[in-house]
Order: C-alpha cells, then sequence, then structure tokens
C-alpha cells in the first residue's frame, strides 16, 4: 500500500497462507501497521490517534445512550435526564459523549493547524488535506445536530440560527430550509431526523478517516521538515525511518494518556464547564435566550458569520451590484462557508515550493498570526453581535481570508527560504546527536 | 513550537467559553457562599440536604416542582439518604393524579414530585445547573474546577438579595432583587428568618434556609454528583499509572536510537 519500499508481510504456515491466498487481510494490516514512519515526528504528530480515540469513544458511547434517549419533543430532555438518574453509570457515559465531542475538536483543530504549519497539506499530500476537511465538516454537521438533541433552550434556538442560514439563499433558500427543517419551524421533525443523522454520520466519518490514513500511507507521512523520506533502498528508508509499530504507537498512546489525564479530570470534576446554563432549561419556542451562542468550536466560524453587518461597505456594494439579491444575511452566511472553503483550497493557494514552515521565516509570522487570529474570532463569537465586538470580528475575518487568498500565494515569491537539512536521518541526529546504535552509515556532516 | 500553541489553545478554549456563559447571566453580584460539596475532593452533606428538603418542602414547593425527581432517590445514597420508611413517610404525604385512575391517589415511591402549581414558577429539578454564578478568572471560568459553576450560589444569593422595594406592571407585581437578571423578580421574598423550624436545632436564619435549599437543589439536578467525582479519581489515578508506564516503555524503545545531545 505505502509507496515507501519496505518489507512485506509473508505467509509462513499452512493456514496463513490458505487465508493469504483467499484474503490477504492479514497483510493488509501488517503493511499499515508496519509502515516506515519518519523518525523525527514530533509531539504535533499525535492527534491523529487522540482523533481515532475521540471517534471510538463517541461512536461506544452514543450507541449506549441512543438506548436510553427518546427523540420527541415531549420526552427528549426528560430522557436525557432520565439517562442521568436512572440508568446504570448513564450519567458518567452522557458526559464522556457530551465532553467527548470537544476533545474531537480540540484535537481536530491541532491536527489541522500542525498541517498548516508543516506544509503537510503541499504536493503530493493534497487528497489526504482534501479528504482531512471533508472530515472536518461531517464532523461539524454531526456535532451540531447531536448539540440539538437534549432539546434544551439552546438546543432549540441553535438549530433555529443555523438552519435559518439556508434561509438565507436567494429564492431557493426557504424551500430548502422548510425541508430540512421538515417543517416551517424547527419541531418533532426536525429532532428526529437530526437523531438519525447523528447516528448515521460518524460511520461515514470512520469511512472517510480510513481513505484519508490510506492516502497518505500511499504518500508517506510528512514530518517536521517536509523533506521526504529517501526511496532509493530499503537500506535508506531504514536510515530515515521507524516502523510505526511498536515505535510510533508506543510514543502515541503515551501522549494519549497525557490527554485522556486532562480529559477524565473535566468529566469527572468538572463536566458542565464547556456547556451552556442554558441547555439545561427545556426548549421553549415562546422564550427566546438573551444571547444565543453556539458550541466554543462553531464560534470562529459564528463570528465571520455574524462580522458582516449591513454596514459594511463591501456588503453594501455587493448587494448594490448585484440588486439585492446578495444580501448582508447571505454575504454572511457566503463569508463563513467561504471560510472553510479556501482552506480546502490551501494545496493550491500556497506557492512556496519549500514545504515546512520551520524553513519559511516570513510564513512563521502569518501562520502564528492565523493562531492568535483564530482564538480572536472564538472571542469575539462568544460575544453579543454589537458595538466593537463586530468591529473586532470583521477584522479577525478579514485577516482569515488575507492569509489564505493574499499571503499564501504572494509568500512564494516574497520570501527568501532558509537551508534545509538533506534528509531525516540529518534532522533526527541534529536533534538526537551520535549514530544510531544499528543499521546507519555515517552521517553527512550539516551545511 | 507547538507548546506553544496547545497551550494557547487551552488558554483560549477557555476564555472564550468563559466568555460565552458569561453573557448567560447578566444579573448581580453573586455572593461566592460555601458549600461542602465544591471542588473535586467536595462531598453533599446529608444533614444539609435534608434540611434543604424541609425548606423546599415547607416553602418552596407550594408554587414549583421537581417533575424530572423521583421520591424513591431521596433514599438513595449520596443525596439527602433518607431511611427506606422516612422516605416513605415523606411521600404518602404527596397526592398525585393517576390517569389510569382517572383520580387522584397518594404517591408512591416511584413516582416524581409534583409539577409547580403556580403559572410561571420554573420547575426547580436542574434549575442549579441552568443558571452559572462563576465565570472567573477573567472570564475564564477555569475555577468552576475548584467552585462549581455557582449555581447553587446563584440561588442563594437570589433568595436573600430581595430589598423593600415593589413595582406594578399589568397588574403584577415585582419585586425588587439585585442578583436577579433585570433586576425585578415576579416572586416576592421568601425568607425572613425562622420560616422553618430545622429538627436537628440549627438556627433558621435567612441566608441559612437560603443555602440549605440551593445545597438541595444541587442535589436534584446533580443526584450522581459523588458517584461522578468517584469516577473520575478511579480514572484519573488509573491513567496516570498507565501513562507512567507508557513513558518508560516509550523511553526505553526509543533509547538505541536517541542520544543525549552533548555526546
Amino acid at each position: 500500500m505505502s509507496g515507501i519500499p519496505h518489507d512485506h508481510y509473508e505467509p509462513k504456515t499452512g493456514s496463513e497462507k490458505w487465508l493469504h491466498r483467499r484474503l490477504p487481510i492479514v497483510g493488509l494490516i501488517y503493511d499499515t501497521i508496519m509502515i516506515p514512519t519518519p523518525k523525527n515526528l514530533n509531539w504535533m504528530w499525535i492527534w491523529g490517534i487522540v482523533l481515532f480515540f475521540a471517534l471510538m469513544l463517541q461512536i461506544v458511547t452514543g450507541i449506549v445512550l441512543a438506548m436510553h434517549y427518546t427523540p420527541h419533543v415531549d420526552m427528549a430532555f426528560q430522557s436525557v435526564e432520565h439517562i442521568m438518574r436512572n440508568v446504570n453509570g448513564g450519567h458518567f457515559l452522557r458526559y464522556l459523549h457530551s465532553n467527548g465531542g470537544s476533545l474531537f475538536f480540540v484535537a481536530v483543530y491541532l491536527h489541522i493547524f500542525r498541517g498548516l504549519y508543516y506544509g503537510s497539506y503541499k504536493t503530493p499530500r493534497e487528497v489526504t488535506w482534501i479528504i482531512g476537511i471533508l472530515i472536518y465538516l461531517a464532523m461539524m454537521a454531526t456535532a451540531f445536530m447531536g448539540y440539538v438533541l437534549p432539546w434544551g433552550q439552546m438546543s432549540f434556538w441553535g438549530a433555529t440560527v443555523i438552519t435559518g442560514l439556508f434561509g438565507a439563499i436567494p429564492w431557493v433558500g426557504e424551500p430548502i430550509q422548510t425541508w430540512l427543517l421538515g417543517g416551517p419551524a424547527v419541531g418533532n421533525a426536525t429532532l428526529n431526523r437530526f437523531f438519525s443523522l447523528h447516528y448515521l454520520v460518524p460511520f461515514v466519518i470512520l469511512g472517510l478517516s480510513i481513505v484519508h490514513v490510506w492516502a497518505f500511507h500511499t504518500t508517506g507521512n510528512n514530518n517536521p521538515t517536509g523533506v521526504e523520506v529517501r526511496r532509493g533502498s530499503k537500506e535508506e528508508v531504514k536510515r530515515d525511518t521507524l516502523p510505526f509499530w511498536p515505535y510510533f504507537v508506543i510514543k502515541d498512546l503515551f501522549a494519549l494518556g497525557i490527554v485522556m489525564i486532562v480529559f477524565f479530570a473535566i468529566v469527572g470534576f468538572m463536566p458542565n464547564y464547556l456547556g451552556h446554563p442554558d441547555n439545561y432549561i427545556p426548549a421553549n419556542p415562546m422564550v427566546t435566550p438573551t444571547h444565543i451562542v453556539p458550541e466554543w468550536y462553531f464560534l470562529p466560524f459564528y463570528a465571520i458569520l455574524r462580522a458582516f453587518d449591513g454596514e459594511v461597505w463591501a456588503v453594501m456594494l455587493t448587494d448594490w451590484l448585484t440588486l439585492g439579491v446578495v444580501d448582508a444575511k447571505f454575504f454572511g452566511v457566503l463569508a463563513m462557508f467561504g471560510s472553510i472553503i479556501v482552506l480546502a483550497l490551501t494545496p493550491w493557494l500556497d506557492t512556496s515550493t519549500v514545504r515546512s514552515g520551520r524553513y519559511r521565516p516570513m510564513f512563521k509570522w502569518a501562520f502564528w498570526g492565523l493562531v492568535v487570529d483564530f482564538f480572536v474570532l472564538m472571542w469575539a463569537g462568544a460575544m453579543p453581535a454589537e458595538g466593537i465586538y463586530t468591529t473586532v470580528a470583521l477584522i479577525g475575518s478579514a485577516y482569515w481570508f488575507a492569509y489564505f487568498l493574499l499571503i499564501l500565494p504572494a509568500l512564494g515569491a516574497l520570501e527568501k527560504p532558509l537551508p534545509q537539512p538533506e534528509t531525516i536521518e540529518e534532522d533526527f541526529n541534529a536533534h538526537y546527536g551520535g549514530k544510531p546504535k544499528a543499521g546507519s552509515a555515517q552521517t553527512s556532516p550539516a551545511e | 513550537m507547538f507548546k506553544k500553541l496547545t497551550i494557547a489553545a487551552a488558554a483560549a478554549l477557555t476564555l472564550s467559553f468563559g466568555a460565552g456563559s458569561a453573557m448567560a447571566a447578566e444579573g448581580g453580584h453573586v455572593t461566592d457562599y460555601q458549600f461542602p460539596f465544591e471542588g473535586p475532593f467536595g462531598k453533599y452533606d446529608q444533614a444539609q440536604l435534608q434540611r434543604g428538603l424541609q425548606v423546599y418542602t415547607e416553602i418552596c414547593s407550594v408554587c414549583h416542582g421537581l417533575e424530572l425527581v423521583p421520591f424513591r432517590t431521596l433514599a438513595d445514597p449520596g443525596g439527602p439518604s433518607l431511611s427506606d420508611a422516612a422516605m416513605r413517610e415523606y411521600t404518602a404525604q404527596f397526592e398525585i393524579y393517576d390517569p389510569e385512575l382517572e383520580d387522584y391517589r397518594p404517591a408512591k415511591p416511584v413516582d416524581h414530585f409534583p409539577a409547580g402549581t403556580y403559572p410561571g414558577a420554573p420547575d426547580l429539578s436542574v434549575i442549579a445547573k441552568a443558571r452559572a454564578g462563576f465565570h472567573g478568572p477573567s472570564g475564564l471560568g477555569l475555577n468552576q474546577f475548584f467552585r462549581g459553576i455557582g449555581g447553587p450560589e446563584y440561588i442563594a444569593s437570589y433568595l436573600t438579595g430581595f430589598s423593600e422595594e415593589t413595582k406594578e406592571e399589568a397588574g403584577t407585581i415585582y419585586y425588587a432583587n439585585d442578583v436577579f437578571p433585570g433586576g425585578w423578580s415576579a416572586m416576592p421574598p421568601q425568607f425572613y428568618g425562622d420560616d422553618v423550624v430545622y429538627a436537628d436545632g440549627t438556627e433558621a436564619t435567612p441566608v441559612q434556609q437560603a443555602k440549605d435549599v440551593s445545597a438541595f437543589l444541587m442535589w436534584t439536578a446533580e443526584p450522581k454528583m459523588m458517584a461522578r467525582k468517584q469516577a473520575g479519581f478511579v480514572s484519573v489515578i488509573f491513567l496516570t499509572v498507565l501513562t507512567v508506564l507508557l513513558y518508560l516503555t516509550n523511553k526505553r524503545l526509543w533509547a538505541p536510537y536517541k542520544k543525549k545531545k552533548e555526546i
């Protein structure tokens, strides 16, 4: 499966050969977990396993919760409280599941920003990147629908606001919104379909994740230098890489252990920290909460959505040019979806030939600016859409688009990159000194 | 490099959420009353929960309900822990409408507390989790780890936050309360001192009664809190041991390939 030469599975016993001729599944698993992995991977390469764990946690806890949950507007809130009070261990299962969503997003954001910094999206890994974006979109859909299920005030009003985005599309918007909701407003039909899809989409994510892994096992992992593994011979490969099992599995499990300690401390001691108190008030279509705030992981994009009100000149100009077809509301929706689309297009927007941000002095500044921008937008998204907050959100949104549409394309021409190491082995030895005990020749001197 | 990002992520995550919940309660100052169930080691005080149950029964239940709470849970460990006999005796004083009989009958332990009778009086089952009093430090909300989200503190502050002032609007009398969002509450003040007579001899000051009923409402909102903290502890200890073992395994595994830089 991998493009990097390495030893493949050889069936030895009679029964192994028998199975291998009929279904080479053992070989597939062997090749997957023994893939040669750049030995200089740092601690930012652990989020994949955290994400895999989070997906499994959500599926397992979710299946059990679904056994006790009732997707009906009159019973949903009560059935969640039934889980909290009467189901054995139900209170812990539910808190694992609700905080598990946050764990999932913490990990995915770190995973995405790692990819952005080390240029993991660049050729030949564009397909891995695109599939990753699809997984992220599926995650957002799943999380949004899951948040509706407890049928609290934020569930109901969050669903009303987000499905209202589709209503902003000119001409076809309202029929689409009605079709999505199964009626003129968020109601029982909405709750039922969200429950059904909340159960379905995670398995789509699982399928996409397998393709994601398949894609980067074909190209090989990126690494902190961005320098490719030498592929001339198996000997060369061995100098740059170590097999995934056991070296990276144990390393990743150790990192997962630390993440789990924090996660279980939150679930055990402050499980409602990341939730909104209003979601413990049963949904009431007659009472609108003072501030409708989505879950923390949507806040940066919520800020972009709200940043473009009718007083921004670009919005007014667009409104006028399109004869009112693209009004302020639709502009905001376009900006929000656009902010993800530019992320998906990064492989083609970044013109630099140097992959890793480590050797790009100007890019570094722009990248850390984007990280700060992400948090500023998150903060602005949590604030009411008024006064200084909309201005902050507007500046934040402008930087988000400028990073992808202006800075990344321009840096390829403007920037003078720093010298990169010749090989991964050289980078590894620069950090860990000496030469490895086994199977390595003298390292080439540094430049 | 990315250590910075991880730390920044954790900080900003808390920042943004804290800001989010800060918007939720726009009432006045919430007094940080001390409750024995705060923090990772906190436990419910059984005597306090029983006093709170008494306050709820004699005062709050006149208008409010606890629809989500079954009577039988009053005898569960980690709560008011009434004896089985006391729980049954308590339950029997309530009348429940039974749709099968099409009539009222004495409540059984499997029944839930009745709903509120006064229109507009919210059900109190999970009210302690539906109100957040604490968002500090600087909106991060991180001190919730030690103090809880501040629901019971909000309730106790609200119950003791009334001033003498009233106003009338569209035929309804509102009572000035500097904790309630908006400053005017439709509920009149309830506690003047000695509104109940505690069986254990505790002096029934307004603050004492407010704290007791708030603790009781925290229990109705989170009846499994002690089991949860226990499970959290076991998990954290187990995971710490596992992580140390994985660290040692990892170190040994990589030792042949990694040498100290100074070599």
